[in-house]
């Protein structure tokens, strides 16, 4: 037999990509598409929506609806429950029947629907407030983190050398310090500093809300930028990077055009499941007393003020982790959708 | 291997001497605060202050400093709480640890067990109604503050549950010695284990699982299969064993964490005084020594199981050993 | 070639459930084996070549993969054979190795293990016998230092030498078949032959008879005894090698004959390829799946040619054509340069 060399491979195509509904569409679109078909998945957007549209309107409730102000203590106040007015503060409710006990839940919206706490305060419209706060700590430090992580893996992958060798090794540091107890360390040594966070001309209050987001942001930052670096790396190798650099194109303009829109999609895997992340550690945190601080309240405080009224009062404690977990629970479900919906090894594969 | 371990050992000496230079940086030298009224507590004497400056050598350049706050940690142990009528720190942190390692223990295997048992079922029951179910609870057990949980699980098993036969046998909250009482330790752990575990359960089933069905579209278990194994040993032998590389290096980081610290929010719940509930405590009353301490403990508690972590991940993936 | 065959495979299907419709893989795929024979498929990828002996095999673990007709394997119909019967063969009467030796074999343990481990799958031997076995096997395959490089880890072996251990696992049992799916696309060229060289001796030392999946025709013309081309999961010509490459039927066994640099021949000016490209199995045409694309397509191919014997008993063939026209039409696309005018 003659030598042969030939061989009769024709473009390997996997067979579902030539359909002609499939092709002609962007990547982006796509995945737009499988999303929204996913049912639980766009069932658990709308989920979150609602919640945060709800805690948005926390002023509305308290002023309009509720008609309190659930940030000072209202040990004297009154309401009324089945057309009967009755102090907030009851005598001898508890197990051993001795002192006082808030009143429980009405379950009327207008009346301390979940009760008061143990400063009289109405729990739902506090449930509302907290809601604001812990929900704007953590979209706030979750986008931070995202923002800051992307800029410092672009400029690390991209440079390379020495450039991603300081900053990875930056990021390694903070990878190795457990977050918890490096959120405690900042957070304490910030909230018992006289006047807050003081860098320059930037000044920030020890009862601020930017505080916690800050910290926030800042524990989370290596748990991005180690996969988007990743990417940044791979992508930076591809062909088109070295056209775009021999066509003379300018260092951001290659970072910002050529690579940036590759490593997109796993920021925005990341998001939902940063901010899942992040609520729950301002609840901890808060809990904790390092996070928000009074008179701001936040799912985590209210948690931490029921727990003195867990056995007497549970929903005062019950009700925010009911929140947390619908939060959390709905960002995890959309997150694992936003991934199936980007991840090209989720499309179908047929054999061969 | 041994290189390896001789390498990895020098990088763990690197991170530890980091980090205490990160915590001390954090506390002495963030913008705007002054160290010695952080460490001397609420409305301190003036000859407190003065004693605290010149202790920690505050006056010093900033080497020094360092080297002073190194050698009480480590060396002298003679860190002081100032808040606490100068009791000594680290004793005290030493006497906390076995209710930390006990609550963490039981934990670890309650979640390992678990975690494994639906993971395997979750992959082996993929396209049945019982896989997504399993995720699903998964996903709510990640999704659950550890506090909060510990709330109702007390709320349930201290109060509204407590006089049926179901939890009549929980005793009250707090931490009983494994020497002085076994059976009660075992009792007052039981709760608390379960609650610590749930989130590691969730957690681990979701990665084992996804592990497993990428394992399961490996080449090599399908040339295991082409052998004519049982399909058992192809599941343990081959998509388990590989599957429990990141299990194992997952693992121990977690432990690691919880060891050094991280189980601070279930220790307060439940009222178990453990090493975070030192820091919890600390917290409270803004006593910075002892966090300062617990910290640094519990970073190198954590970055030593990092070490062990990365030594087993060597033994069980010849392809990093041999690299 | 007479007496029972050692495997015969009559009109089998295999279809995947996917979210875009159903995907027909292998359609109606039938042909035989004799005992030592070796077969060569060959086929372009996706046209269902791998998935027919996967079947054959029972490796398709999909849930939503469909299986019909039947296998015959000594007799015994192994699309039947409960799991644990097929267990027992598969391995230690059928063995199969595959494309790439890369990832092919199990990363976190020793080669020599995984040879003993398929031993002890099949037979009653000590963990000691089966050791001394796997040295056996790897000397077998010309693996330099066996009873040392045994105890190694396949990231330890070049891709030429896992495919080496592959095979000498494949053969641990003395299988009467074994299957070889793309054995050398993955390697070196030069390795290639090494590989194909050693299958080739090891089957005469072994007796086992081979069928050899690939989309080379170099590599067939070098070891098949019979050929089968297959075509968007159906078998377009079947036959001896002599008769495939002399005197082949169908159209697009032409077309790869075609597109093969052949240095007996007077050099083509360029060589020819196929036009298009093969057809989505979601939605085969009507009629002959290669029709589009053939060029010498008439009223008939709207019709599913039947795989029958026109040229011999036994090459067979799937075309309208008569076999007088094939002839004429042939020389043309497999050697243009032989009937055009010279430039």
């Amino acid at each position: 037999m003659a030598t042969m060399l030939g061989q009769a491979e024709a473009a390997p195509e996997p067979a579902s990509e030539q359909l002609p509904e499939i092709t002609g569409r962007s990547p982006w679109a796509l995945a737009a598409r499988r999303l929204w078909r996913n049912r639980i998945a766009m069932a658990s957007l709308v989920l979150f929506l609602l919640i945060v549209v709800v805690c948005l309107a926390a002023p509305l409730y308290a002023h309009d609806i509720a008609h309190v102000n659930p940030f000072v203590n209202n040990l004297n106040g009154t309401t009324i429950v089945n057309g009967k007015k009755v102090p907030l503060m009851q005598q001898g409710g508890g197990v051993l029947h001795l002192g006082e006990t808030p009143i429980g839940p009405t379950w009327d919206l207008r009346h301390y629907f979940l009760g008061a706490d143990a400063q009289g305060r109405d729990v739902a419209a506090r449930l509302l407030y907290g809601g604001r706060s812990s929900l704007g700590i953590g979209i706030g430090s979750a986008v931070i983190c995202c923002f800051i992580a992307t800029v410092v893996a672009l400029i690390a992958g991209y440079f390379g050398r020495a450039v991603d060798a300081v900053l990875s090794r930056l990021m390694d540091l903070v990878w190795a310090f457990p977050v918890y107890l490096l959120a405690i360390s900042i957070s304490t040594v910030l909230l018992t500093s006289a006047n807050g966070l003081q860098v320059g001309p930037l000044h920030i209050a020890a009862s601020s809300l930017w505080l916690p987001t800050l910290i926030i942001a800042l524990i989370y930052l290596p748990y991005v930028y180690r996969p988007v670096r990743g990417h940044v790396l791979a992508a930076t190798e591809k062909e088109f990077v070295e056209a775009a650099v021999s066509q003379g194109a300018s260092d951001l303009r290659v970072i910002f055009s050529d690579i940036l829109p590759n490593v997109v999609s796993v920021v925005i895997v990341l998001l939902p499941l940063m901010i899942a992340t992040t609520i729950l550690t301002e609840s901890a945190l808060s809990y904790l007393s390092v996070g928000v601080q009074p008179p701001n309240a936040s799912w985590g405080t209210i948690i931490s003020d029921g727990q003195d009224l867990l056995y007497t009062r549970p929903w005062v404690a019950i009700a925010p982790g009911i929140m947390i977990v619908l939060v959390v629970l709905s960002l995890n479900v959309l997150g694992d959708g936003v991934r199936d919906a980007l991840d090209p090894r989720a499309r179908l594969r047929v054999e061969e | 291997m041994l290189t390896f371990i001789v390498r990895r050992g020098l990088w763990t000496v690197l991170v530890m001497f980091a980090i205490t230079v990160l915590v001390f940086v954090i506390f002495f030298k963030t913008p705007g605060i002054d160290p010695v009224r952080q460490i001397a507590g609420r409305n301190p004497s003036p000859l407190v202050l003065a004693e605290i400056r010149h202790q920690f050598g505050l006056d010093r350049p900033f080497p020094v400093q360092y080297a002073l706050m190194m050698k009480k940690l480590f060396i002298t142990r003679d860190l002081v709480s100032y808040s606490n009528q100068g009791t000594l720190v680290i004793p005290e942190i030493f006497a906390a640890a076995p209710a930390t390692l006990s609550l963490v223990f039981g934990a670890a295997i309650i979640w390992v067990v678990v975690a494994i048992a639906m993971g395997v079922g979750a992959a082996v029951l993929r396209g049945t109604v019982l896989d997504p179910l399993l995720m699903i609870l998964a996903l709510i057990g990640i999704s659950m503050p550890v506090f909060w949980l510990g709330q109702v699980a007390n709320l349930i098993t201290q109060s509204r549950f407590h006089d049926t036969f179901l939890f009549s046998w929980v005793p009250p909250l707090g931490y009983t010695s494994l020497t002085q009482n076994p059976v009660r330790w075992f009792e007052g752990l039981v709760i608390p284990w379960i609650v610590l575990s749930v989130l590691y359960i969730g957690l681990y089933a979701r990665v084992l699982r996804a592990n497993l069905i990428e394992v399961q579209n490996e080449d090599f278990i399908r040339t295991a299969r082409a052998k004519g194994l049982t399909e058992r040993r192809v599941l343990l032998r081959h998509t388990l064993r590989n599957s429990m590389i990141t299990f194992v290096s997952l693992f121990g980081l977690d432990f690691g964490v919880l060891v050094g610290g991280g189980a601070l929010l279930t220790e307060v719940v439940f009222g178990i005084h453990g090493v975070g509930f030192l820091t919890y405590q600390s917290l409270t009353n803004l006593d910075l020594p002892v966090i300062m301490a617990t910290v640094v403990y519990g970073a190198f508690f954590i970055v030593l199981a990092n070490t062990l972590v990365d030594i087993t991940y060597a033994w069980l993936d010849p392809r990093v050993r041999l690299a | 070639m007479t007496g029972e065959p050692l495997l015969a495979v009559r009109d089998l299907k295999v279809s995947f459930r996917t979210e875009d419709g159903l995907v027909k893989a292998v359609d109606g795929v039938s042909f035989t084996l004799s005992p030592g024979e070796t077969l060569g498929i060959v086929g372009e990828s996706g046209s269902g070549k791998s998935v027919t002996m996967m079947s054959v095999m029972r490796l398709i673990v999909d849930p939503n993969a469909r299986f019909e007709g039947e296998v015959f394997y000594k007799g015994r119909d192994l699309m039947k054979l409960s799991r644990e019967d097929m267990r027992e063969v598969r391995g230690s009467e059928l063995a199969m190795i595959f494309q790439d030796p890369m990832t092919s074999l199990n990363p976190v343990y020793r080669v020599g293990w995984q040879i003993a481990e398929q031993i002890r799958a099949h037979e009653r031997i000590s963990r000691r016998a089966a050791h001394a076995r796997a040295i056996e096997l790897l000397t077998a395959v010309g693996i330099p230092h066996p009873a040392e490089r045994v105890d190694d880890y396949p990231h330890q072996f070049s891709g030429g030498m896992r495919q080496r251990v592959m095979i000498a696992m494949a053969l641990s049992c003395s299988p009467d078949l074994l299957i070889a799916d793309e054995p050398t696309t993955a390697l070196d060229v030069t390795i290639q032959a090494q590989i194909l060289n050693l299958i080739k001796k090891l089957k005469e030392d072994f007796g086992s008879a081979v069928v050899l999946i690939t989309h080379d025709m170099g590599v067939v013309a070098d070891i098949a005894d019979r050929v089968a081309v297959m075509y968007a999961g159906r078998m377009v010509e079947q036959g001896s090698k002599q008769d495939l490459f002399y005197d082949p039927q169908h159209p697009y066994t032409w077309g790869l004959l075609g597109s093969i640099a052949r240095l007996d021949r007077p050099k083509p000016r360029r060589l020819t390829a196929i036009p298009g490209l093969p057809p989505s199995l979601l939605r085969l045409p009507e009629g002959c799946a290669f029709g589009d694309r053939c060029p010498q397509r008439f009223d008939a191919c709207a019709q599913v040619p039947e795989l029958t014997a026109k040229a011999g008993s036994d090459h067979l063939d799937a075309c309208h054509l008569a076999p007088g026209d094939k002839r004429e039409r042939r020389e043309r696309t497999i050697h243009p340069e032989l009937t055009e005018e010279p430039a």
